[in-house]
Order: structure tokens, then sequence, then C-alpha cells
């Protein structure tokens, strides 16, 4: 705060509160106290969702490209290791793997050099049992007497002779990498930069595809259902209206496995909707319908979960229309149709926008549902990182997976304020 | 003076409460197997010692990535864990469970052998302490009209759409799906792994499962195949040796197992890494008994799993509700264990990520 700047009266001297102090200090004294006051107040939730939310989120997306593990557990080696070419064809010098040696017999002890396998068995296959091996031979090894090691290592596996391998510690040694976010595109970190994956091999692009225009029609799906039950609770009498509020809420408040779970038993092909069809002669036996494990059921089952989501913001949105508008715009001459797209419709955008926002996004993040009806073709991105996360125990790959799912959700985000515009949107 | 005795008898309680409410959080898979735990270990343990108090955790399932984040946070919680094997490895691997010295910490067989030799083949990694063998395996109905008089008599009737038509449940995983692929594609058993190491190896077996790609159903939670079969959604299924048994005699549906070529697993627990030493101790005490000769035997009263130890095979007795003869049912009875496998745990160690990635791809096609 400088003393001149508010100061436009210089003939007259500074303009002074009842206590003498220039008007424009305690004026920003007062304000100051009042913004700390409007500060403490907020600090509780401010803490809470910075502790909750902030934090983890943050410390996701430093797992995603943290790779510290390699320097850590074998310093002397990465060192050792600085000056090998890695783009010829023959394994490191003794000194090298002397350096390895070191490290490993001290891991070993730590009982690290195993964690370490696993990590690098990420990039390469064959590391995990390889460090796992040696491990158990090198905590023997005296390392003044029982050199040159080379040789030694070269006994306890061959691998130890491939180039790959050495490439593999030398690309990861950095405490950052590239890898997971390279992964988690189909990509690896090869010989010469990055590249694609192997063919058979790439799944992460098809499923984040997937995932986005699956979730769009699980969005569509419930517009097109939610708009006219919307309209309906909006519009009827107050005791039909409770009556069907109560139908769409108490789906809500059932259990999630339950409201799957029947789902498969409805839809399954010795299911209920089946049985009907081919009992009604629409379906032959031998012709039954495949609904489930695969996309549509995925498509039906999450609609269905995610319904409320949709129609409770179209129906806070739709009650406040004024319905006289319509009255006035057939009164002009409208026919039905363009009263409503010309003037109810435009009116339930925000409702439209808030239901689809929360949809979307609740959609691009399910798992549970799509594992249990998704089958091999209606599985979500998600399914991938919740595997790796309780499974296969790759939490960088699943933080890179899941920082790009971040990232697509606030690309979805900006489009639609730049599109729709943000304040557009409203939840009742 | 008063006062000093009474902070005396306070510091005294303070110093022997710990010691006299012994908790000790189990943590398993829930479920039948989960009870069976109960009635055969934890019941008869807490009779002979009324401080000992178990709290159970269902939470087997997440357990690798819960202890990892546990370990994370320097706060472990649990002090002993029920998983499979190969999670053991892994937990093992990461340094998340301790080593447990067999032959110190164990009871020797009620036969009078070595722990070692007792448990044999399913001493899988440092940390793991068995305790029972299951198997995946499949089950058919008995009633599919398209079948004729035929039934599957070995493994390979599941890629054999022609005399067998129908839809088939198979775990949505490559771990045995590739080594069932290739059996019936020709390899010998003992040149399974050869054959998976070999460039395009993965690719046959799934080359060979393409076959039926169409007619598969994959599930992801042991319960599910149970339910397919039982619905009538699936003819031919693999999942759990225990689930199966229930279905056909808990629920009597016309159901059989097909036993040939079961993949054995182990099941066994883990003692955390970080625990304090008296919390330790008292696992560790409590794991002696619980993997005794007798506890592993009366274990299978309660399910249809085989006990880990040798020694108490020949204890395995009838059915506590059902009263029917416990041994046909186990995977290890020597006739349904005629042809058998047992993953190579090192193999997929290495390779559960490739394979893995492949298998997913392909999936995706």
């Amino acid at each position: 705060m400088s003393d001149t700047t508010t100061d436009d009266s210089p003939q007259t001297g500074p303009v002074l509160a009842a206590d003498g102090t220039p008007l424009h200090r305690s004026l920003a004294r007062a304000l100051r106290r009042q913004k700390l006051r409007a500060l403490m107040l907020i600090a509780p939730l401010l803490i809470f969702i910075i502790v909750t939310f902030i934090l983890p989120v943050a410390d996701m997306l430093y797992r995603s490209v943290e790779n510290g593990i390699v320097s850590e557990t074998l310093p002397r080696t990465v060192v050792a290791l600085a000056d090998w070419d890695a783009s010829g064809d023959t394994p490191p010098d003794e000194a090298v793997f002397a350096a390895l040696a070191a490290d490993i017999q001290i891991a070993a002890e730590e009982k690290t050099h195993t964690k370490l396998g696993s990590r690098l068995n990420y990039e390469n296959p064959g590391m995990s049992s390889l460090f796992r091996k040696s491990g158990r031979q090198v905590k023997r090894w005296d390392l003044e007497t029982d050199g040159p090691f080379m040789e030694k290592f070269l006994d306890i596996d061959e691998d130890w002779g491939d180039i790959d391998v050495w490439r593999t510690i030398q690309t990861y040694s950095p405490a950052t990498t590239s890898g997971y976010y390279l992964a988690a595109v189909d990509m690896q970190l090869g010989a010469d930069g990055p590249e694609m994956r192997p063919e058979n091999e790439r799944i992460y692009l098809k499923l984040f595809g997937r995932t986005l225009m699956m979730s769009l029609a699980i969005t569509l799906s419930c517009i097109a259902l939610g708009y006219p039950v919307a309209w309906l609770l909006a519009n009827l009498p107050m005791r039909t209206s409770n009556l069907l509020m109560i139908l769409v809420l108490l789906p809500f408040w059932t259990s999630l496995l339950v409201r799957t779970s029947a789902w498969k038993i409805l839809l399954q092909q010795q299911g209920v909707i089946n049985d009907i069809l081919v009992w009604i002669g629409l379906v032959s036996d031998d012709a039954r319908l495949v609904m489930i494990n695969n996309q549509l059921g995925t498509i039906i089952a999450m609609t269905h979960i995610l319904l409320p989501f949709m129609i409770l913001p179209m129906y806070s949105v739709m009650q406040s229309i004024n319905p006289s508008y319509l009255r006035a715009a057939k009164s002009l001459g409208a026919t039905d149709w363009t009263a409503f797209w010309r003037v109810y419709f435009p009116q339930t955008v925000p409702g439209i926008g808030a239901g689809s926002i929360l949809v979307f996004i609740l959609a691009i993040g399910y798992y549970i549902t799509p594992a249990l009806v998704g089958g091999t073709t209606g599985t979500f991105i998600s399914n991938r990182i919740a595997f790796h996360i309780s499974t296969s125990l790759n939490w960088g790959l699943a933080a890179a997976l899941g920082g790009i799912l971040l990232a697509v959700v606030l690309v979805f985000y900006w489009a639609y304020d730049k599109f729709v515009g943000i304040d557009n949107v409203k939840l009742g | 003076m008063k006062l000093t005795t009474l902070a005396a008898a306070l510091s005294a309680t303070a110093l022997t409460l710990p010691a006299v409410a012994e908790d000790m959080t189990i943590v398993s898979w829930g479920g039948a197997y989960q009870s069976s735990q109960q009635k055969a270990y934890t019941e008869p343990y807490a009779e002979m010692k009324p401080d000992f108090n178990a709290i159970w955790d269902e939470s087997s399932g997440e357990a690798v990535a819960k202890l990892r984040a546990m370990d994370e946070a320097g706060n472990v919680t649990w002090d002993l864990v029920d998983v499979e094997g190969p999670d053991a490895v892994r937990l093992c691997d990461e340094g998340l469970a301790i080593e447990v010295d067999v032959d110190e910490v164990l009871a020797p067989g009620d036969d009078g052998s070595s722990p070692t030799d007792d448990f044999g083949p399913s001493l899988i990694s440092e940390c793991f302490i068995p305790q029972i063998v299951f198997s995946t395996t499949f089950g058919y109905r008995t009633d599919v009209e398209a079948w004729g008089d035929k039934k599957p008599e070995d493994l390979c009737a599941v890629f054999d759409l022609e005399t067998f038509p129908g839809k088939r449940a198979l775990q949505k995983s490559p771990k045995k799906n590739l080594e069932w692929a290739l059996l019936c594609d020709g390899v010998e058993k003992d040149a399974l792994y050869d054959v998976l190491d070999e460039d395009g190896g993965v690719e046959r077996a799934l080359a060979k499962l393409d076959t039926i790609k169409d007619e598969v159903v994959w599930w992801s939670a042991g319960a599910e195949t149970p339910q397919l079969l039982a619905d009538g959604e699936v003819v031919i299924g693999s999942t759990y040796n225990g689930r199966l048994f229930s279905v056909i005699e808990e629920q009597d549906q016309p159901v059989a197992m097909l036993w040939d070529y079961q993949v054995f697993d182990f099941d066994g627990w883990v003692i955390p890494a970080g625990l304090t030493e008296e919390r330790e101790a008292a696992v560790k005490e409590f794991v002696k008994y619980a993997t005794d000769t007798q506890r592993l035997a009366d274990q299978a009263k309660y399910i249809s799993y085989g006990p880990a130890r040798a020694s108490s095979q020949p204890l395995v007795g009838k059915h506590a509700e059902l009263g029917i003869e416990m041994a046909p049912h186990m995977p290890t009875n020597p006739e349904n264990a005629q042809r058998f496998l047992v993953n190579n745990l090192d193999w997929w160690a290495d390779n559960q990520d490739d394979a893995e990635a492949k298998f997913q791809a392909w999936l995706a096609q």
C-alpha cells in the first residue's frame, strides 16, 4: 500500500478519518479485517477441500511422473551407467557391474530390490524375476574379494548381458519420467524416443474413445428419457407429481449394485425380457436377443442409474418457467410445436445443461456398472484404472490414465463454457 | 496418601489394559469362506484364550492395494491378512509382508513331519503361510438338450463348439485361460511356459481362445459363473471349486463338475510388515495354532477347499451341516486330481502386464 496513490487533493491535504489517520488507510484496514473475517468463516471448508481433494489430486498427478525409485535403489549403478552408450550392442563394463553388486547388496538388505524389479517389469517383462533372483545371490557375495562381477551376474541370469535390460535401467534412471503418460496413450520409450506400442498391445486410446462416446450416448438417452418425465413432474397437479417424484427418487435411493444386478436378470438371454418376447412369439427361442455383456447393456443400465441426475435439475428449471409465456405464444398464433420449440424449450436449456454436465461427468468415471454388465465391448477406461490401482499395482500408470481423464473432463467443461456458457447452467 | 494409591492403581490398570483385551484385526474374504475360518480357527482359539478378540475385515480382494496405502501412510492397522498365492508373492516383493521361517513359526505336523515337508509345494513365497488348496475348474449343466447323450469328459470340451454348443463362462483375465487354450492346442503340460515364453506364444493361445470368443461370457467375480449356470445363461463355465460345490450340493442345481486340468491355487496368511513386536508375536502365536494339522482339517468341514498340509488330509471328515463326506469334493482328492495344473508364479510375475495388455487388446477387438 502506498500513501500517495489515492491522494488526489494535494492542495487541501489528505482526507482524515475521525481518529486522525488518513481515510484511505483506515478504510483499507477495515476492508482487510473484513476480508480476514470472511476468510476465517470459509476456512474450515477451504482446509477440508484442500486436504481431501486438492492435495490428493496433486499427489496423484505427481505420481504419474514420479520415478525416483531407480536412482534411489541403484545410486552407484545409475552414475556408472551414465556414460554407457545405449545405442551400441555391447553391455556395460565391469565398473557398472561392480556398482550394481554394491547397490543390489544394500537393496536386498532393505528388501527394496524386488520393488524396483516390479517397477522396471512394467517397462520390460522379465525384470521382476531377474531382480528377485539376483537379490538372493548377491546378498551372499563379498564385495571386496568376489570380483569381477560381470561373469557372476551372467551366471545368475544371462539376461544381465541383454542390452535391453541395461537400456531400460538407463532410460528410467531420471527422477521423473514421461513413461506412464506414454503408456497411457499406447506408446513407449524406445531406443530412439517415443514410439507406438505393438498393434496387439494397444488398448487405452480405444478405451478413452469408447468411454467418451458411450458417456455421450448415455447423456443423450438421459435427455431423451428425462425431458418428458421432468415436464410431467413440473406440469401435473401437485398430488400426482409428488407420487411421480417418489417413483423417480426411489431407484435413486436403491443400492447401485442391486439396480445393476436387476438389469442383469432382466436383460440376459434367459432373462425376463427375452422370456416374454419368446412367449408372445416376437422372437424365436434360438434367436434370443443379446442385450447384456455388451455396449447396449452398459448404456441401458447406466442410463437408468443416472436418470435422476438429469431429471432433477430439468424439473427444477421447468418449474420456474411461467406457464403464461406458452399461453401468450399460442394466443399470438404459434402452433403447439412453435410455442414449444421457440418459447418453452430455450428456457429449459439451463436445466438440460446442468443435467448433461452432471450425467456426463458421472458417466465418464463409472466403473462398477460397466464391469458387471459391459462384457468386453462395454467397459470403460475407469475399469482399467481400477485394475491398475488394485490388481497390477501400477499406480503410476493409473495416475497417468486418471490425469488424462481429468484433462478430458476439463476440456469438455471449457468447450461447454465456450459454446453454451457456464452461467447458463441452473440446478434450480 | 489416598491420591497416590489411586494414581498407582490407575497406572497399573493403564499398564495392564493392552494385555487384557488382545484385539487382532484379521482380513479375509467374507462369505462362507470367512465363516469357515471363524468356526475352525478363531472360535476355538478364543475359547482357549478368553482375552483374544478377533476383528474381521472383509478386504482381502483389495488387500494388496490397501496394504500398500497403509504402508505409505505409515499406519498398518491389520494384523493378519488372508490372500491368494500370487498376491502373497507380490506383497513379499513389495516388502509389505514379513518373511516367515515356517519351521520356526509353525507347528510340526501331527505325523511328526516338519512344516516344510508337510506344506510341501504350497510354500510358494518366503512370506506365505498356506491354509488351503483351491482350484479353478469347470462346471457344466447336465440337462443340455443339444448335447444329446454326450457329457464333457475333458478340458477340451470347452473348446469344442460342435459337440458341446452353447455359451461358456471364462474369467476375464489371461491367467489360466492361456494355459488351458494351449493345452487344447496340442501343447504338452510340461512345455506350457516354454511355449508362452516364445515369440508368438501368447498370441497362439489367444488364437485358440478366438475360436470360441463369440460364445464366451467373461466373468470377474467368482459368484457370476454359479448364477450363469443356474440360470442356464451358460452351459459350461469356470469358477472356484467351492462355488460349484455350493451350486451342486447346497442348491441342488443340475450342474456337474469337470475336474480335468483344474488349476490349483493356494490361499493363506501373510503378516504385514511394520507391526510392533508385541503384535507380531501375538499374530505368530495365533497363526501357529490356526495352521496346525487339526485346524486345517477342521476347516474342510465347512467348505470344500483342501487343507494345505499333507498330514491334514486323512482327518478330513463330513460336512458340518449337510453331513456328506467331504473328501470326494476336495480338489486334492486323487480321483479329481488325475490331471491338474499349477500356475508358474514366476512366469506370471514377469509377464502378467504384457499378457494382460495383449489379452485386453484382444478382448476389445
